[in-house]
């Protein structure tokens, strides 16, 4: 449904400074500046309405709210009028004048609309209809013309806009405009050819599908859902956001076994009511590539299809024959549970510490600094302590394309007046803009330096301030001594921190131990005590758990590539890893694709856990099918550290969850992994200490040459948003950045494209110009035409050195 | 009673227009004359005048003055309303091409009384020659030391600001004209809160009519005593008629408050061809009308307002008895469906709706049903809407059924044209007797 109302949580109790009222004769005390028309809420008392939303500041436009205020000789707007003490509030239930305003605003709103509910995707969960049959005459008296628009008109490539239908509520265009930032949706023209509208310009928002969302009617529909079921025919289950680590509720409507649309849900807490358009339309992904069977390899070489059975007994053999050597590398893409279970599977069944959960660009100071200051800290920073915070300071991470939501709610307290946003970053980017930021331009690499200097500088005083954050992105493991850095600044101003992943499943999985050297909780695996806690719950003796801290991702690759090597060169070497598992990892998110491709193709035996075909699964040995998210039950953790806990929507096709594929492959190897994954009280023994890594100077760049910038945007080639082709359309398109004296000083234009070399890869871009630092230039890192670190492997890392050509006009 | 120009008193001078003029007649004595007084002091000259809004709604002017908080720290602004848009209005338009000075030294004294150090004029757009003019008065003001920094070495600054609007009847209704002097479209905004409050950028504003602001020179030169001989004790003052229709002498007359529309019409000529009067308002298109029985009750905001009107801008039309009520109550709304800014659902929809159905009363296919139902639509907008144009909208037919029922229910049979000839309506058919 549409109809928005404000949900108990976002009220707060009564307060000592009250205000009481009586709304059709029930008295009720609410804090001071209420609207009337949340008061009556409180006492279940609906008063219809289009215009007004409890997160939209309110304009009185639609009329529909009008009741009956003691003493006023006119019906005034519910949604718009706070509330005195010894009002009386008389709604359409008790009053007349109400009554009859109501019915009147009603028929009003009909007599240009096209009346096509039959046809209209809104029809059946319409606040304009449901209030139209409460509330409004059974017959129009209008029998004129009806004003006519061509429709529908696309705002953007997913957002459809029949102007007809539309009541002129300004729900769409106070959205934009309050909310997300985007204002490329307006009311044009006036009187009744008054129009929603976009410019030259489409409606270009990350966060576009909330109008669609938000509108009372049929006017903003969606180009993925358009004429595709009728709400009735749908069940809506509450479920969590698989894209990234805001933690976003939804409601995910399916018919069938088919997911037909999803919207955001109502999370006070969280995401508010909002979602963006990844989350919102980004899930077709589930039909696309599946395994429907587990594979094995055959004596020639090819993957076929296995009986569970057979798969399971040929992995366990193999996993077996490793001795205790398996490295166990897990994506972004796992469930809480499922993470788990894989830190117990390696550490109970297969012996080994050699566990990593980041498939992306990392570092050992990365994993200390989570160790220490992240890992099993429950709910730290939230969304509502960025809402109070005097200063926000943003290091490596771009929310707009990284967290969308914590974009949100950082445009919130900006537009509050109670936040200054902070941001190292190499330029001052739409989003910083949209959160009138301060810049600290930062040449990649040098943040540390940048981290450092702030401690000290009046522009960045408000970090000194009770309440101040500095949310640290997953990029700055791409900075030698960036955490370092960070918890010295920490320190320095009594500023909180949170560390803001990008994928859903990476705080849980860090919580749940998938480091070396880390168990589950923040429990060091040095420290026996912990050994012990998990020992104990996990039933099996401590001395069975590994002792000596693991290798991560980057030294089994390193050692498997050496190995290998060394058989080359004839030496006689011992395998370093004697088997890999692997779920949810894309080589193309590593630092360096091109090694851990040629690590695969030596690893001995390599089992892959995996929803589709991928090329992982192209190289492994024994490939178990798995369940997608919306085909099962299980939980997130988000950013701020709160559980986000998901039902099944969809059934499976035979996938099991990797739990269970897990669990089969313990019986196998004779363990059982019932009970609990982990103890159930927090960790307040000794944690793996801080990392004290010392910043590393930015080698220069020779002429001709700029350090390559850059991230992931939100719309972008990851494979979650596969199938969604209006989805796609709305990406926003690759460019290269520079200033405008590196562009000069290399013989380059801005808006005609300029190509990026480094060893033998290179990408032709159009140059746009930016504040960014001398001899810097940013790309985004894997946009649909290509993926920065395919292209250049090691020397696409941030901080590298790439060589600028002109590649003459776009 | 006779008339009393002040604003008005040299217009039959070439040159009233012009800074020469303009000081021939005293201008620009009161200037100094406030500025050596405290700004407390002006506001409480202008208070005790009693000094009423000449824009329509009469809201004592020294009072709204006294709302914006003093010594706030925050920049005041001054604005004033110069978007004459209103049917039957023309008052502010001939006062700004004829005594603009007037208006420039009225903004100043203002602005100093508020402490305001910004002022803008904000002039529809249609006007440019109004608009010429004003700009050429803040010039001569710049130019001679009225305006900008240390104005007459008093050490008050003020800028003079004079914007064009682009056309928009719902601009003239303050909260709107503020979205549009701000670069936005022109839209009401939301009250509270009240534009003395956070008006222009967010910050305190007092917005007043051209001829508000015209009587402040004259009242600061002549004091509270000479002001108060005018008028009567709640409509105190004189005030610019503008008198149109079908009068002989259609015009702009300067006379004290309380004078009756049949001395003022005498005054204009008399009906032309001495026909009936059928109607008249007293001042635009969104007054309710008034009949010949109500020729004697003197233009007062309280006289006229006990006659169910009210006195609005002070703009009387006067109709004669060639007009057929059915097409002017039609010509209104339509322009109130032109001119509906489509921000809330009853002005917007009520105007389109209203419109449809009174033009089939003008092709002589109205229904004896569509008239208890426009009367109903019209309930349906009076009170409900956002902004007082739609009040306005829902104010002309109401009124003409409760004189001329009888009218719509013929034009269920016949077109308006038939029942009324159009030609002989025009004021250029020439004087036809009786």
């Amino acid at each position: 449904m549409t109809v928005t109302t404000n949900s108990a949580a976002n009220v707060p109790a009564v307060p000592t400074d009250g205000v009481t009222l009586t709304v059709d004769g029930r008295p009720i005390s609410v804090p001071k500046g209420t609207l009337v028309i949340r008061a009556a809420e409180l006492l279940g008392i609906e008063i219809p309405r289009f215009c007004d939303h409890p997160l939209l500041e309110p304009v009185a436009a639609c009329r529909m709210c009008l009741v009956e205020i003691g003493g006023q000789p006119k019906p005034q707007p519910a949604c718009a009028v706070t509330v005195s003490d010894g009002m009386s509030v008389l709604t359409q239930a008790g009053s007349e004048m109400a009554e009859t305003a109501q019915r009147g605003v009603l028929e009003f709103l009909l007599i240009n609309h096209p009346l096509d509910c039959p046809v209209c995707d809104k029809g059946g969960e319409c606040p304009l209809q449901n209030q139209s049959l409460s509330h409004g005459r059974g017959e129009s008296r209008f029998d004129g013309p009806k004003r006519t628009f061509e429709k529908p008109i696309s705002v953007s490539a997913q957002v459809l806009l029949d102007r007809e239908r539309c009541v002129s509520c300004a729900r769409c265009t106070r959205f934009a405009e309050q909310i997300a930032g985007d204002p490329f949706i307006s009311l044009q023209e006036r009187g009744s050819e008054q129009q929603v509208n976009i410019g030259a310009e489409t409606f270009d928002s990350y966060f576009s599908g909330n109008v669609i969302q938000i509108c009372p009617v049929g006017a903003l529909t969606s180009a993925r859902y358009r004429f595709r079921s009728r709400p009735f025919d749908l069940v809506s289950v509450t479920t969590m956001c698989e894209h990234c680590a805001s933690g976003c509720e939804l409601r995910t409507d399916f018919r069938g076994n088919t997911i037909l649309r999803r919207q955001a849900g109502d999370a006070p807490e969280v995401n508010e009511e909002w979602n963006c358009d990844k989350g919102r339309f980004a899930f077709s992904y589930v039909s696309e590539g599946r395994l429907s069977g587990p594979l094995v390899r055959d004596d020639a070489g090819n993957l076929v299809a296995a009986s569970w059975p057979e798969a399971i007994s040929i992995a366990a053999a193999g996993l077996a024959a490793a001795n205790g050597r398996v490295g166990v590398l897990t994506g972004g893409r796992l469930s809480t549970d499922d993470a788990l279970t894989y830190s117990r599977f390696a550490r109970v069944v297969l012996g080994t510490d050699d566990v990593d959960f980041r498939s992306r660009v990392s570092s050992a100071e990365e994993a200390d600094f989570l160790a220490a200051a992240v890992a099993g800290t429950g709910l730290g920073v939230t969304y509502r302590d960025l809402e109070k915070a005097p200063a926000v300071l943003l290091v490596d991470f771009e929310p707009e394309d990284e967290s969308p939501i914590v974009f949100l709610r950082l445009r919130k307290a900006v537009l509050g007046g109670r936040t200054k946003v902070l941001s190292i970053a190499p330029f001052t980017s739409d989003g910083l803009a949209k959160l009138d930021g301060t810049l600290f331009r930062a040449i990649p690499g040098d943040e540390a330096t940048t981290l450092d200097s702030l401690a000290e500088d009046p522009t960045a005083a408000a970090l000194h301030e009770t309440g101040a954050v500095i949310l640290i992105g997953e990029r700055l493991a791409a900075v030698p001594g960036g955490f370092t850095a960070a918890l010295r600044l920490a320190a320095a101003t009594g500023a909180r921190f949170a560390w803001v992943p990008r994928r859903a499943g990476e705080r849980g999985a860090l919580d749940a131990g998938l480091l070396p050297g880390l168990l589950p909780g923040g429990r060091p695996l040095s420290d026996p005590t912990a050994r012990a806690e998990l020992a104990a719950v996990w039933g099996v003796d401590a001395s069975e758990l590994p002792t000596t801290p693991g290798r991560d991702l980057v030294a089994q690759v390193a050692d498997i590539r050496r190995h290998a090597t060394e058989i080359a060169e004839g030496l006689e070497s011992e395998a370093p890893v004697g088997a890999l598992l692997i779920a949810g990892v894309s080589p193309g998110d590593l630092a360096d694709p091109a090694a851990f491709r040629a690590a695969l193709a030596a690893a001995p035996f390599i089992v892959s856990i995996e929803t589709r075909h991928t090329e992982i699964t192209e190289a492994a040995d024994v490939v178990f099918p798995v369940a997608a998210i919306p085909e099962r039950a299980g939980g997130f953790v988000n950013w701020e550290g709160r559980e986000r806990p998901f039902a099944a929507v969809l059934a499976t096709n035979g996938q099991l969850t990797d739990a269970r594929v897990l669990t089969v492959l313990a019986e196998e190897l004779g363990h059982r992994l019932g009970g609990a994954n982990a103890p159930t009280v927090a960790w307040h023994g000794t944690r793996v200490p801080a990392p004290d890594v010392a910043p590393i100077d930015s080698p220069a760049v020779s002429s001709g040459q700029a350090r390559l910038a850059g991230w992931r945007q939100l719309l972008d080639a990851g494979t979650l948003q596969e199938g969604e082709p209006f989805l796609a359309a709305t990406a926003r398109p690759a460019v290269a950045r520079m200033n405008s004296a590196t562009a000069e000083a290399n013989g380059l234009v801005a808006h005609e494209l300029v190509i990026l070399s480094a060893g033998a890869g290179s990408i032709t871009l159009p140059l746009e110009l930016a504040d960014l630092p001398d001899d810097v230039v940013w790309v985004p890192l894997n946009s649909r035409e290509f993926a920065v670190t395919d292209v250049f492997g090691r020397a696409g890392a941030p901080g590298s050195a790439v060589r600028l050509t002109p590649g003459g006009a776009a | 009673m006779a008339l009393t120009p002040v604003i008005t008193a040299h217009w039959d001078e070439s040159d009233s227009h012009t800074l020469a003029g303009y000081r021939r007649h005293g201008g620009y004595t009161a200037l100094p004359e406030a500025l050596a007084k405290a700004p407390d002091e002006v506001i409480g000259i202008v208070k005790e005048t009693g000094l009423r809004g000449r824009g329509g709604a009469g809201f004592p002017t020294g009072l709204k003055w006294s709302f914006v908080p003093q010594g706030d720290g925050r920049p005041h602004y001054l604005v004033v309303n110069a978007d004459e848009s209103e049917p039957g209005a023309c008052k502010d338009i001939p006062i700004m091409l004829a005594n603009p000075q007037a208006l420039v030294e009225g903004v100043i004294i203002t602005a100093y009384a508020i402490r305001a150090s910004h002022a803008f004029i904000y002039i529809r757009g249609e006007v440019p020659h109004a608009i010429r003019r004003v700009m050429a008065a803040v010039r001569d003001a710049y130019a001679n030391g009225y305006a900008g920094k240390n104005v007459l070495g008093s050490g008050f600054d003020v800028e003079v600001v004079v914007h064009a609007g682009a056309g928009a009847y719902i601009c003239g209704e303050e909260t709107a004209l503020l979205d549009s002097l701000e670069g936005r479209r022109g839209q009401p905004r939301l009250k509270p809160p009240f534009p003395a409050v956070a008006g222009l950028y967010a910050a305190p504003t007092v917005i007043n009519n051209v001829e508000t602001i015209c009587n402040i020179p004259a009242i600061i030169n002549n004091g509270v005593d000479w002001f108060r001989s005018f008028g009567t004790e709640k409509s105190p003052g004189f005030k610019v008629f503008a008198v149109s229709g079908h009068v002989n002498r259609p015009g702009i007359y300067e006379a004290p408050l309380g004078i009756t529309m049949r001395e003022l019409l005498e005054h204009a000529g008399g009906m032309r061809g001495d026909r009936p009067v059928k109607f008249w308002l007293p001042g635009g298109s969104s007054v309710p009308m008034l009949t010949a029985e109500h020729l004697d009750l003197p233009l007062t905001y309280e006289d006229i307002a006990g006659a169910g009107s009210m006195l609005g801008t002070g703009t009387p039309m006067l109709f004669d008895d060639t007009t057929s009520i059915v097409r002017a109550v039609t010509g209104w709304l339509e322009f109130y469906k032109h001119e509906s800014c489509g921000k809330c659902t009853p002005c917007r929809e009520g105007t389109y709706w209203i419109v449809d159905v009174l033009k089939r009363f003008r092709a002589g296919l109205g229904t004896p049903e569509d008239l208890p139902m426009l009367e109903d639509i019209c309930t349906q907008i009076a009170g409900r809407s956002f902004c007082a144009l739609g009040d306005a909208a829902a104010t002309p037919f109401p009124a003409a059924m409760k004189y001329f029922a009888s009218e719509f229910a013929d034009c269920t049979r016949a077109a308006a044209d038939e029942l009324f000839d159009p030609v002989a309506a025009t004021v250029f058919s020439g004087a036809q007797s009786r």
